[in-house]
């Protein structure tokens, strides 16, 4: 196996990790958890095929099992779920405090934060987000769309009191 | 041609070929409502990378270099994962008889590519209970008092089979309260508890881990069980939770001294329960 490949995309999962998670300790572990996994499998990749998105989707699938596992484990781990799909304007104030971008990116639905992450921070196109999350493309692109109307309301929600929002919202 | 707002954001990430690109920006520009949404997404693509793209550059963490470049030597050891569990499915017998059981048992049967994760999981679950349950005790809140903190630490010590010890909180306001033994999944556990001047207490659950544990040292992790918020990570063989009914942010420095303390060697400066007290 070509290990030194897959220690060259260890700083990309980390990256997106620490994006996906928003915790620092959260994303490391979850990156170890991944290569783990890769390792694992390893006899399951086909050389010449793209490792990255065979990482990404490992990634991607261990995350969705943390993230169930814990809901299952404890009836509320996290303080904000549940409320990351639709809640409005409660959260500007501490949006202010915190890191704001990091605060919007985790309100984002899961799936959501995902698609927008692996297009615009990993630089994925449309076909290969679409494998790597095993999704149709359409379903890509619905999600990259919503993702970025909710997080520049959320951003802008942060400083409402100096701008009015900007309409995400466009015409055909 | 006609366009649509799904075009913009093929336009933004390059999705288009060249020659519909530059249709889709005249037609973009042709429209402020279009020009915002086409400025609002490179912006945010911009604000990504300048919040992540640190983390490029990095070093990464010897843990995660490990595990890749010694892939090999994990394959063999998830082989021996079958006779843990044998192993644990007896204990499970047992311990079903006693502690188990308040929040959903541990998955004993969990995965192999994963089984750290997941005993270190029950173990934290385990810590916010004995958290849950010690920490209100007025009167008994302890086996051994602080007071007597040598003999406590030898005890567990001795238990345990592997030396253990109290770290010193107080620069974080924290004092020993003291400590007992618990029964864990398979094997003996200790517990010490600390109180501050505002009577909040924690308590940081100590366990071996078993030999055929895939992960030695891991990351901090956090949960939270009911009011309980409880770090644990591995280190040095040993796993360890810190739960209190304190916000994760005033818990987080604690658990850094507490990581730090414990990775010193024994008669480095934490070592403060080497001498008897009278």
């Amino acid at each position: 196996m070509d290990a030194e490949a897959l220690v060259a995309l260890i700083p990309r999962l980390r990256r997106y990790a620490r994006a996906l998670t928003g915790e620092r300790f959260r994303a490391d572990d979850l990156v170890q958890d991944t290569l783990e996994r890769a390792i694992a499998k390893w006899s399951l990749w086909r050389p010449g095929t793209d490792l990255r998105a065979w990482t990404f989707t490992i990634m991607h699938n261990v995350y969705v099992n943390q993230v169930k596992r814990s809901v299952l484990a404890a009836e509320s781990l996290d303080p904000d779920a549940g409320m990351e799909t639709e809640d409005s304007g409660a959260s500007a104030d501490t949006l202010a405090q915190l890191s704001a971008l990091n605060e919007a990116l985790q309100r984002l639905p899961e799936e959501q934060r995902a698609v927008l992450l692996l297009v615009t921070l990993e630089g994925f196109s449309y076909d290969e987000a679409a494998h790597t999350l095993g999704l149709p493309i359409g379903t890509v692109m619905s999600r990259l769309a919503r993702a970025r109307a909710r997080l520049a309301a959320l951003l802008e929600g942060e400083s409402a009191q100096a701008t009015p929002a900007v309409q995400l919202k466009v015409v055909k | 041609m006609s366009f649509s707002e799904t075009d913009i954001h093929r336009l933004i990430d390059g999705e288009l070929p060249p020659e519909m690109a530059g249709q889709v920006a005249a037609w973009v520009a042709a429209d402020a409502g279009r020009v915002r949404l086409a400025q609002a997404c490179r912006e945010q693509r911009e604000l990504l990378h300048d919040r992540y793209d640190a983390l490029l550059g990095e070093p990464v963490p010897a843990a995660m270099l490990r595990t890749v470049r010694d892939g090999p030597k994990r394959a063999r050891h998830a082989a021996n994962q079958s006779m843990f569990r044998r192993t644990a499915g007896v204990v499970l017998l047992a311990g079903a008889c006693t502690a188990g059981g308040w929040f959903g048992h541990a998955r004993l049967g969990g995965g192999a590519q994963v089984p750290a994760a997941d005993s270190l999981a029950a173990l934290s679950q385990r810590a916010a209970v004995a958290h849950a349950v010690f920490s209100p005790e007025v009167r008994h809140p302890v086996e051994v008092t602080a007071s007597d903190e040598a003999h406590l630490v030898r005890w567990l010590s001795n238990r345990l089979a592997t030396p253990v010890r109290a770290p010193a909180l107080g620069p974080q306001g924290f004092q020993l309260v003291g400590g007992r033994l618990l029964p864990g999944e398979d094997r003996p556990v200790a517990q010490f508890m600390y109180q501050n001047g505002a009577g909040k207490r924690l308590t940081l659950y100590v366990s071996t881990l078993a030999p055929s544990a895939a992960t030695r040292e891991t990351a901090f992790r956090f949960e939270r069980y009911r009011n309980v918020n409880t770090f644990y990570w591995a280190q040095e063989n040993r796993a360890y939770a810190l739960s209190g009914d304190l916000g994760r942010e005033e818990l987080m420095p604690v658990v850094r001294s507490v990581y730090e303390q414990l990775g010193m060697p024994a008669d480095g400066p934490a070592a403060t329960p080497a001498k008897d007290k009278p």
